[in-house]
């Protein structure tokens, strides 16, 4: 089966992450990762063609240094990347993505097949967990997305999924668009094998152009929404740290009290 | 379904209510109270609705509810829902639409604005009206270290509204908004890509607590607890609130898996929140760090939950939790 991982290149979680003064994430760092949770998505696409046979093309849309999240799926052992680049991307929100992601994914169908799109829960930048549903309502495809674990038979994907007060068993017949949880596997570190393997694939730059889409559809001139201002949250200066002496319970209700926080 | 409908009757608000044993959830409510300060609120429920709740619906400022069946469970997944609600935007001209931001809900809401050529905003915290009429949203981003204020500049918008961002008050002079009956099938004719079928639906028993994403007041335990939540469920019964874990605490098998606050679990922003025995990795911080009040409970000084706390006690939790939580019955006893 062919599967298309869809991964996205995000600030590193643990550096200090900021906004431009225009309202856009600061990139000019340089510290940015696969986002963690598209390894899940990765390596649940890398399992699916061990055991059934096929191959595993990673897609990312982003500005040049995006390319690192589609080679670190090369290194994980994915045997095709594509990266989507265009200046006019930039500035796009999540419907643009969606747009240009859709194009890309119709295009791989059209050369090859595209039995199953995976993608990860929420990119660790927006945590928006609405892309998935914007590439199925696009494609025209069903969408099965926060699988715990996700199985293909038949071609059919089942997924379970525990959602706020229930839990859920979806199937639907492939081709289909899934997005996975970090409960549904534990993503392997490349190999040395798999990082040689990666310097030698080549990773297929498509523009707007390539993918027959109008610039003025993406980037800031599609958006349908615009970020008036970014703010630093301020830090408190009333903050309050005591060493237990005996009292500190006493002293934490007492706080609790103080601020009308009893309940 | 048509893409653009009436602008005329733009000031229709439509609220999409959940509901618990047949009663609108607390965050149902929020949601017409912020509906309010948007236009005139419709709220918009699936399956069936009791005399009591259209009531409470229009106490906290509805003044039409609309009714849609679920035929199957199918007609209750998120892409049924958007075309659902697309459908009643049609009908209503409604230009803006709420609700509550959980994962069905943005999926949803993310296919609707799509349908509609809407604007989107999730996991917001705030929604009014700019000076020009446009839509105007406040979110908490990176862990909640900065905060984001911007307008959907698109006719139309799409907003998931997170619990706790507005006080749900009633109307001064509520009336009892007529109910009117839809038959999804004539809302739209076939969602596309839904050829999805619900294998299995299970409702897991909800605690008697409250909902640990709406809750005001959550206690948190971590890999501190080590294996023994009842202090941190005694400090929770205190205070009324919900209990919620880290992922080390879940993994642990010491608690269920969906109490887990933090990025790939539940996205909480409580008035207060209590870690106790939790490091306050940035995972974690992701999920919670939206919250009011931060107060933590750890015998390390050196966590890193010490540095956004507002409150911090460096202490054991097994000696500190219990403790806070008789001196608060005590001072709630005393009023
Ligand atoms: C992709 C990914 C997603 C993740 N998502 C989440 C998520 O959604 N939510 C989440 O929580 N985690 C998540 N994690 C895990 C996260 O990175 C941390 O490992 C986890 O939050 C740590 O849990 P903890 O604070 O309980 O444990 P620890 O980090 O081990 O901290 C335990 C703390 O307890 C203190 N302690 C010990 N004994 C006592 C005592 N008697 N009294 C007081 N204090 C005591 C210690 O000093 C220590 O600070 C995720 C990780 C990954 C890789
Ligand atoms: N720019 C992008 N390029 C490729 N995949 C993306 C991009 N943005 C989001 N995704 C995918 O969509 C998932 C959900 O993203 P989001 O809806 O933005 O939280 C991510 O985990 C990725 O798998």
């Amino acid at each position: 089966m062919r599967i298309v991982v869809c991964v996205k290149h995000v600030p590193d979680l643990q550096a200090e992450r900021s906004f431009t003064a225009d309202g856009r994430v600061d990139r000019s760092q340089g510290d940015g990762t696969l986002s963690e949770l598209d390894e899940h998505a990765v390596e649940a696409a890398l399992v699916l063609t061990e055991t059934l046979g096929g191959e595993v093309t990673v897609v990312t849309v982003g500005p040049a240094d995006a390319e690192d999240a589609v080679r670190r799926g090369l290194q994980m052992g994915a045997q095709h990347a594509v990266h989507v680049i265009d200046d006019a991307i930039a500035g796009s929100d999540v419907f643009g993505t969606a747009l240009v992601l859709a194009a890309a994914i119709r295009r791989l169908g059209a050369e090859g097949g595209v039995d199953l799109v995976i993608t990860g829960m929420a990119a660790l930048d927006g945590l928006m967990s609405v892309l998935p549903s914007l590439l199925a309502a696009h494609l025209d495809l069903p969408q099965a997305t926060l699988a715990a674990e996700l199985t293909v038979a038949d071609d059919v994907v089942r997924v379970r999924r525990d959602l706020d007060h229930v839990t859920e068993v979806l199937e639907a017949p492939l081709p289909a668009v899934v997005s996975v949880t970090d409960q549904a596997n534990e993503p392997r570190y490349p190999n040395f094998k798999g990082i040689m393997a990666a310097r030698k694939t080549p990773v297929t730059a498509w523009s707007l152009a390539d993918l027959g889409i109008d610039p003025a559809t993406v980037g800031d001139a599609g958006a349908r929404t615009r970020v008036l201002e970014a703010t630093p949250r301020p830090v408190r200066e009333d903050r309050v740290l005591i060493t237990d002496d005996g009292e500190a319970g006493l002293r934490l209700a007492a706080y609790l009290a103080e601020n009308r926080l009893l309940g | 379904m048509s893409a653009t409908g009436s602008a005329a009757g733009g000031d229709v608000v439509l609220v999409l209510v959940e509901q618990h044993d047949g009663t609108p959830r607390g965050s149902a409510l929020e949601l017409l109270a912020a509906a309010r300060a948007l236009g005139t609120v419709h709220a918009v429920l699936l399956g069936q609705v009791s005399d009591a709740a259209v009531a409470r619906l229009g106490a906290y400022g509805a003044v039409a509810v609309h009714v849609v069946g679920v035929p199957t469970p199918e007609a209750s997944l998120p892409p049924a829902v958007a075309a659902v609600l697309a459908g009643l935007v049609d009908k209503t001209g409604a230009s803006t639409v709420l609700v509550a931001s959980t994962f069905p809900n943005k999926e949803l809401a993310a296919r609707l604005a799509l349908a509609t050529g809407a604007g989107l905003v999730v996991d917001a915290s705030a929604v009014q009206r700019g000076p020009d009429g446009r839509v105007v949203t406040t979110q908490q981003v990176f862990a909640a270290s900065w905060t984001l204020r911007g307008e959907v500049t698109a006719a139309r918008a799409v907003v998931a509204l997170k619990p706790n961002a507005v006080h749900a008050a009633p109307v001064a002079t509520p009336v009892l908004p007529p109910v009117i009956t839809h038959d999804a099938a004539t809302l739209f004719d076939g969602v596309p890509g839904t050829r999805v079928r619900v294998v299995e639906r299970t409702p897991r028993p909800e605690s008697s607590r409250p909902d640990l994403g709406e809750a005001q007041v959550v206690v948190v335990g971590g890999r501190g607890v080590a294996g023994d939540f009842s202090p941190v469920e005694d400090l929770a019964d205190a205070l009324g609130g919900a209990v919620g874990a880290t992922r080390v605490a879940t993994d642990e098998g010491w608690i269920s898996h969906e109490t887990q606050v933090g990025q790939t679990g539940v996205m909480i922003s409580p008035r207060l929140y209590i870690g106790a025995g939790v490091s306050g990795a940035v995972h974690h911080r992701g999920g919670m760090q939206a919250s009011e009040v931060i107060v933590a409970v750890n015998n390390d000084v050196d966590a890193p939950i010490f540095e956004f706390a507002d409150f911090g006690v460096v202490g054991d939790l097994f000696t500190v939790l219990p403790q806070a939580a008789a001196e608060i019955r005590r001072l709630k006893a005393q009023g």
